[in-house]
């Protein structure tokens, strides 16, 4: 093998320049694809982390029919306490969810005394619910950021209505809602705190004590629209889910049929369809990136064979078996693959720490100044090497054969 | 028992619709340790039995036997193994490789043909080498050599495997009569020293009377049957 390496290794140093443009090819693709993975996964991934950690949380559980009408907030789509309890000890139950927060959501009229205008309000446990989706406290600028989220009487308003209004920190307005027998009820609040508004459903929404939620809604017992779960490990999303989902099948009806529904938050957010975008793009470069591999190193090949046609004839005349120079061949491409995805390897690491270091920042919707920082796993690293390399030795392959069933005595004559 | 023997011997090529016969039934044998010419004009079938005396090609009818060894049995892998094991090859154009030193080109077929340990090669690569007188020359490319010496290194990477019988179409062809000469005596020489048998071809009427053996060819039969010099 090191025989058949150390000619190959040779016989591509023999056209340098073809080699090194060939190379060229290789490493910026490789280049190009790591690079966008990072950016991109980086992206995604801190997407993500805003929408789950500042609104939705990891999953939700919500009574079954919930989610298909939730533009209304149905407020007779509820989970009753015994209903809440089994979903609770389904949650205890389950040693990867870390914690959850019940929410009662409902729609309502919000007025400064001088305006009124619509508002979706989340009634909320301060406490849970600032541990489920640990960024919202972080999402206060204006009003005082310490302490709890909200208290009893006080609510916290999205900027866009805050403007709108003209409300500051400080003032009193009303809320008026319409309870779920279809009387109405209004009930006075401080406006505690003004939230930086973000992309997704619920990026918009004002927050108001749980208890404050059901007094002003007259509910008669603790009921809760929706339960937010955050888990430990975000990267076993899919398998707690389906977990959750099949220890909440035995909570059911009179009928025996399952009354409660599990959605993860790219069920809930739309912005699950650009994160399946942003992984389609990946797939695309992903192609791009194999065609340049697999047309530079065809094309070198293909060169190489037709060049040596006659130091082909020349060794398979004095018996070099046909494996043996369909192996050099190969190794040809291989090393080309190999040199080209460790060149373009480094080159990319070398990248995203440069990027980490000058840190540039961009805006996503209402969010401003979020710090680019690619990473990239490991085995993203691997698989895209890998590929590169497998790449290199298919497109070798027809070259590679050709020469290998060359017929001697043509090949000697070629001129 | 001769080293090759060809019994009606018969070889057509076809091209497009027509049957181009090149060797047209010809019989002979050719002894172990000879030295031996085919010779006639172009065209005159000389390559052609060459390249099925080398298996290289296999013949249309009759039987050509090497090394007792009917080469019309031998498959594409079966042959590449026969001529690696018991047949050299020198070529008209020397055909060494560009990117391989002297020393490298007459290793070759030890190292990626019959795959010697690297000690015993190298000692024999240097024997050949210094057999042909080359062995100040060992680390130059064929870039760096003159003609003849490319062909001393040709003969060389031949012989380096010791075998029964080595092939050489026109080993003198592109190379000036003296250095031609001495192509063939060094051939000579190999042949005394290791018993190797030559065959060659040529048209050349000052090479041909170098051989022992001259079986002259004309339109894809043999004139003489064999005259010895």
């Amino acid at each position: 093998m090191f025989d058949v390496i150390s000619i190959a290794s040779r016989n591509l140093l023999r056209y340098r320049r073809r080699t090194t443009l060939t190379l060229l090819l290789i490493v910026i693709g490789m280049v190009a694809v790591l690079l966008f993975v990072a950016v991109a996964g980086s992206f995604r991934a801190m997407m993500v982390g805003q929408i789950t950690d500042s609104v939705l949380g990891h999953l939700q559980v919500h009574r079954k029919g919930y989610v298909a009408s939730i533009d209304n907030l149905p407020l007779n789509l509820n989970m009753k306490p015994p209903m809440v309890a089994k979903v609770e000890d389904a949650l205890k139950a389950n040693p990867a969810v870390e914690t959850w927060s019940p929410r009662v959501k409902f729609g309502g009229m919000f007025s400064n005394f001088a305006e009124t205008t619509s508002i979706r309000v989340n009634g909320i446990d301060p406490a849970r619910e600032a541990a489920t989706t640990p960024l919202l406290p972080g999402r206060m600028i204006e009003g005082d950021k310490a302490g709890a989220l909200v208290g009893r009487g006080q609510i916290v308003i999205p900027l866009l209505l805050a403007r709108g209004m003209k409300t500051k920190v400080g003032d009193t307005v009303v809320v008026v809602a319409t309870n779920r027998d279809g009387s109405v009820n209004g009930k006075t609040f401080v406006v505690r705190g003004i939230l930086e508004s973000v992309t997704g459903p619920g990026g918009r929404d004002g927050y108001v004590h749980i208890d404050d939620a059901r007094e002003l809604l007259r509910m008669t017992e603790a009921e809760v629209s929706e339960i937010a779960v955050r888990l430990k490990d975000f990267s076993r999303l899919d398998r707690t889910t389906a977990q959750i989902k099949a220890a909440l099948e035995g909570v059911g009806n009179n009928e025996g049929k399952s009354v409660l529904e599990t959605h993860t938050w790219a069920d809930l957010s739309p912005f699950a369809n650009l994160a399946k975008m942003i992984d389609l793009m990946t797939l695309f470069i992903k192609v791009v990136l194999v065609s340049i591999v697999l047309v530079s190193v065809m094309n070198v090949m293909i060169m190489a064979v037709f060049e040596r046609i006659r130091e082909i004839g020349t060794i398979a005349a004095i018996g070099t078996p046909p494996s043996r120079i369909l192996s050099l061949f190969l190794a040809e491409g291989l090393m080309l693959g190999i040199v080209g995805t460790v060149a373009g390897t480094v080159l990319s690491l070398v990248a995203i720490f440069g990027i980490n270091l000058w840190s540039p920042t961009f805006n996503f919707g209402q969010q401003q100044n979020l710090v680019m920082a690619p990473t990239i796993a490991g085995g993203d690293v691997l698989t895209i090497a890998a590929l590169v390399v497998v790449v290199a030795i298919v497109a070798s392959l027809q070259p590679a054969w050709k020469a290998s069933r060359m017929d001697p005595i043509s090949a000697l004559r070629h001129v | 028992m001769s080293l090759v023997t060809a019994s009606n011997l018969t070889k057509t090529y076809r091209i497009g619709d027509i049957d181009v016969p090149a060797i047209k039934g010809i019989d002979f044998a050719i002894e172990p340790s000879s030295f031996v010419a085919f010779v006639g004009p172009s065209g005159s079938g000389k390559s052609t039995l060459l390249n099925m005396v080398g298996c290289l090609d296999h013949p249309t009818s009759g039987t050509l036997k090497v090394l007792d060894t009917d080469i019309a049995t031998l498959d594409r892998r079966a042959a590449a193994r026969f001529r690696g094991e018991h047949i050299g090859f020198v070529f008209q154009d020397f055909n060494l490789i560009p990117v391989l030193t002297v020393f490298e080109n007459v290793e070759y077929p030890l190292r990626m043909v019959q795959e010697w340990p690297a000690e015993k090669r190298r000692s024999q690569v240097l024997r050949m080498l210094e057999a042909v007188g080359m062995s100040d020359q060992a680390d130059k490319r064929p870039d760096q050599i003159s003609g003849g010496q490319k062909q001393r290194v040709a003969v060389a990477r031949a012989l380096v495997s010791q075998p029964k019988l080595v092939l050489a179409d026109e080993p003198t062809a592109n190379l000036d009569h003296d250095t031609a000469y001495r192509i063939l005596e060094l051939m000579k020489k190999m042949r005394d020293d290791f018993g190797t048998t030559f065959i060659f071809s040529t048209h050349d009427p000052k090479i041909m009377g170098e051989a022992e053996t001259t079986f002259t060819l004309e339109d894809g039969r043999l004139q003489n049957g064999g005259s010895h010099v």
